[in-house]
């Protein structure tokens, strides 16, 4: 094999890992959020489903439920437009699904000679790609919102669009502050720029040195994933949501995209701010290269899956935000506090190299 | 408004109260809820582990697993009729009508027929309830002049899959039994 050939089929089985990884922790999620919610109101949770008599905590749910989305009718509205109904889930879900290849999964293993990335697609402008695929996501939304002839589905979208809107400025401006630090756009540069120690024990972590900018991403990242308290495409109890016209398989991209976005956000949170697959301590173990990087993606994924739990126990704590105090919240406070934060940012930047 | 005894009413101005700054900037609010919820969840985390290892623990739900755990019926709660007998064992119905009458739905059906003992008159020959329309009310009881007819047996469960199941005869209601 030729080395071209090899680096191609090396990328290959990355992308392949990692929408893997992606999809099963989005099916793994749907079970966890019915058992977290569960467990903080006192209930039992999903636990219905069993495989000759055993339950297995109610992961069977995992299984059962795609099972029953897939054997139920496909309807598109006599009046939608049936190509735009069936793009808007694929294009929201693809999109999404996109931006789990760009997230640094762990550190270069050097094996035989040469080094392996452990990023599915390394690139320059990573953190740029990753908001990109978001945004360009509410197509999906609005797309699925318009095709559906429903007014509801259709104020939905339009809700989607303008949230979407909102905050994908709010949040480029946010991360302004952390990639001035990093002082680049590449993912797993912005990890290995958090493997220093300040104060020789600190490690320089994006939340530590940007407190206020990882609150900040946290908010805007859980209205970028329209999810409670940011479910205002949604809104269950107002208008039942864009996919309001969606049965099946394609209602079920439409939540695993949901989830999706979410692994997206909690992978961004952990590349930008919780130093990536860094751990201060690891690396007296004494661990070869190659292990080492590997345990790397452990910490990654440990990482990732301690804001996931955060992000879903904020899911079910808070009551949804009025449309006005969704737009308020992003429009007054989220932009003019990012842009504050990064002008302070760039002033300490200056002094401390001044003096 | 209290109304004084002089006949001047006295109004109480309530105010709402106001949200501080600390209020207002919403995230420490925020922070408390999500106290309260993480602590809901790793307290009941950690009894359904306890349970799950076997020990001695306080239950880290409150749902009860209906079909496997018995349905939990309050003490005074309507539920299943039954007939109450005489002493002697007879029905103490005497067929006055009165459950019939009063029921809203329509459910109690009653053909009387002539007592051989002349002090009771007239008794129930059949005595038939729809379970399928009746609204459990408990009008029936209020109304019975003898006590004939109770909702006290506990019983929920009377799902059944042809409406004409639903009904039930005097022998059935006769051998129904009260809670223990």
């Amino acid at each position: 094999m030729t080395p071209a050939m090899i680096g191609i089929s090396w990328s290959f089985v990355k992308i392949f890992a990692a929408l893997n990884f992606g999809m099963g922790l989005a099916a793994f999620l749907s079970w966890v959020e019915r058992k977290q919610s569960a467990l903080l109101q006192d209930r039992i949770g999903a636990n219905r489903a069993d495989i000759l008599g055993a339950r297995a905590l109610g992961l069977f749910h995992i299984l059962a439920d795609p099972i029953k989305l897939l054997f139920k009718e496909d309807f598109v509205p006599p009046q939608g437009q049936r190509l735009w109904h069936d793009l808007a889930p694929a294009l929201s879900l693809g999109c999404s699904a996109l931006c789990l290849a760009a997230l640094p999964f762990g550190d270069a293993v050097v094996l035989g000679g040469k080094t392996w990335s452990l990023q599915p697609l390394p690139m320059g402008a990573g953190v740029v790609f990753v908001l990109a695929m978001l945004s360009v996501g509410v197509h999906g939304v609005v797309m699925a919102g318009w095709s559906s002839a429903s007014a509801y589905s259709l104020l939905g979208g339009l809700r989607g669009a303008a949230q979407m809107i909102s905050y994908e400025v709010a949040m480029l401006s946010i991360l302004a502050g952390p990639l001035f630090l990093y002082g680049t756009l590449d993912l797993s540069e912005a990890v290995q720029a958090q493997a220093r120690t300040f104060w020789s024990f600190f490690p320089a972590w994006g939340i530590f040195l940007q407190p206020a900018a990882f609150i900040l991403f946290l908010i805007a990242g859980a209205a970028e994933t329209k999810r409670a308290p940011f479910d205002i495409p949604e809104g269950e109890a107002e208008i039942v949501g864009y996919f309001v016209e969606y049965s099946g398989m394609k209602f079920a991209m439409f939540m695993t995209n949901d989830f999706i976005e979410t692994i997206v956000l909690a992978g961004l949170s952990t590349a930008l701010f919780l130093g990536g697959w860094h751990l201060p301590g690891l690396g007296r173990l004494g661990l070869s290269q190659p292990v080492f990087a590997l345990a790397g993606v452990g910490v990654f994924a440990a990482k990732m899956i301690a804001v996931l739990w955060l992000l879903m126990q904020v899911r079910w704590t808070l009551p949804r935000l009025r449309y006005d105090q969704l737009l308020a919240l992003g429009w007054k406070n989220l932009l003019p506090l990012s842009l504050a934060n990064f002008a302070a940012t760039a002033w300490i930047v200056w002094w401390s190299r001044a003096g | 408004m209290i109304a004084e005894p002089d006949g001047i009413a006295k109004v109480r101005i309530v105010k709402a109260p106001e949200m501080g700054f600390l209020e207002r900037i919403y995230l420490v609010e925020v922070l408390k809820g999500l106290l309260v919820t993480s602590r809901h969840f790793f307290i009941n985390l950690w009894r359904h582990m306890k349970k799950a290892l076997g020990r001695e623990t306080e239950p880290g739900a409150v749902t009860i697993q209906y079909p496997e755990d018995p349905a939990v019926v309050a003490r005074r709660s309507r539920t299943h009729h039954r007939l109450l007998r005489r002493e002697d064992g007879a029905p103490r119905c005497a067929a006055c009508m009165l459950c019939e009458t009063i029921c809203p739905a329509k459910c109690i059906r009653i053909v009387a027929e002539e007592s051989p003992d002349v002090m009771i008159e007239k008794r129930a020959k059949s005595f038939e309830i729809d379970l399928g329309r009746c609204v459990f009310c408990g009008f029936c009881v209020e109304a019975c002049p003898v006590d004939a007819i109770r909702m006290d047996t506990g019983r929920v469960e009377m799902a059944a899959f042809w409406r004409t199941d639903m009904a039930r005869d005097i022998t059935q209601l006769l051998g129904e039994r009260p809670r223990q």
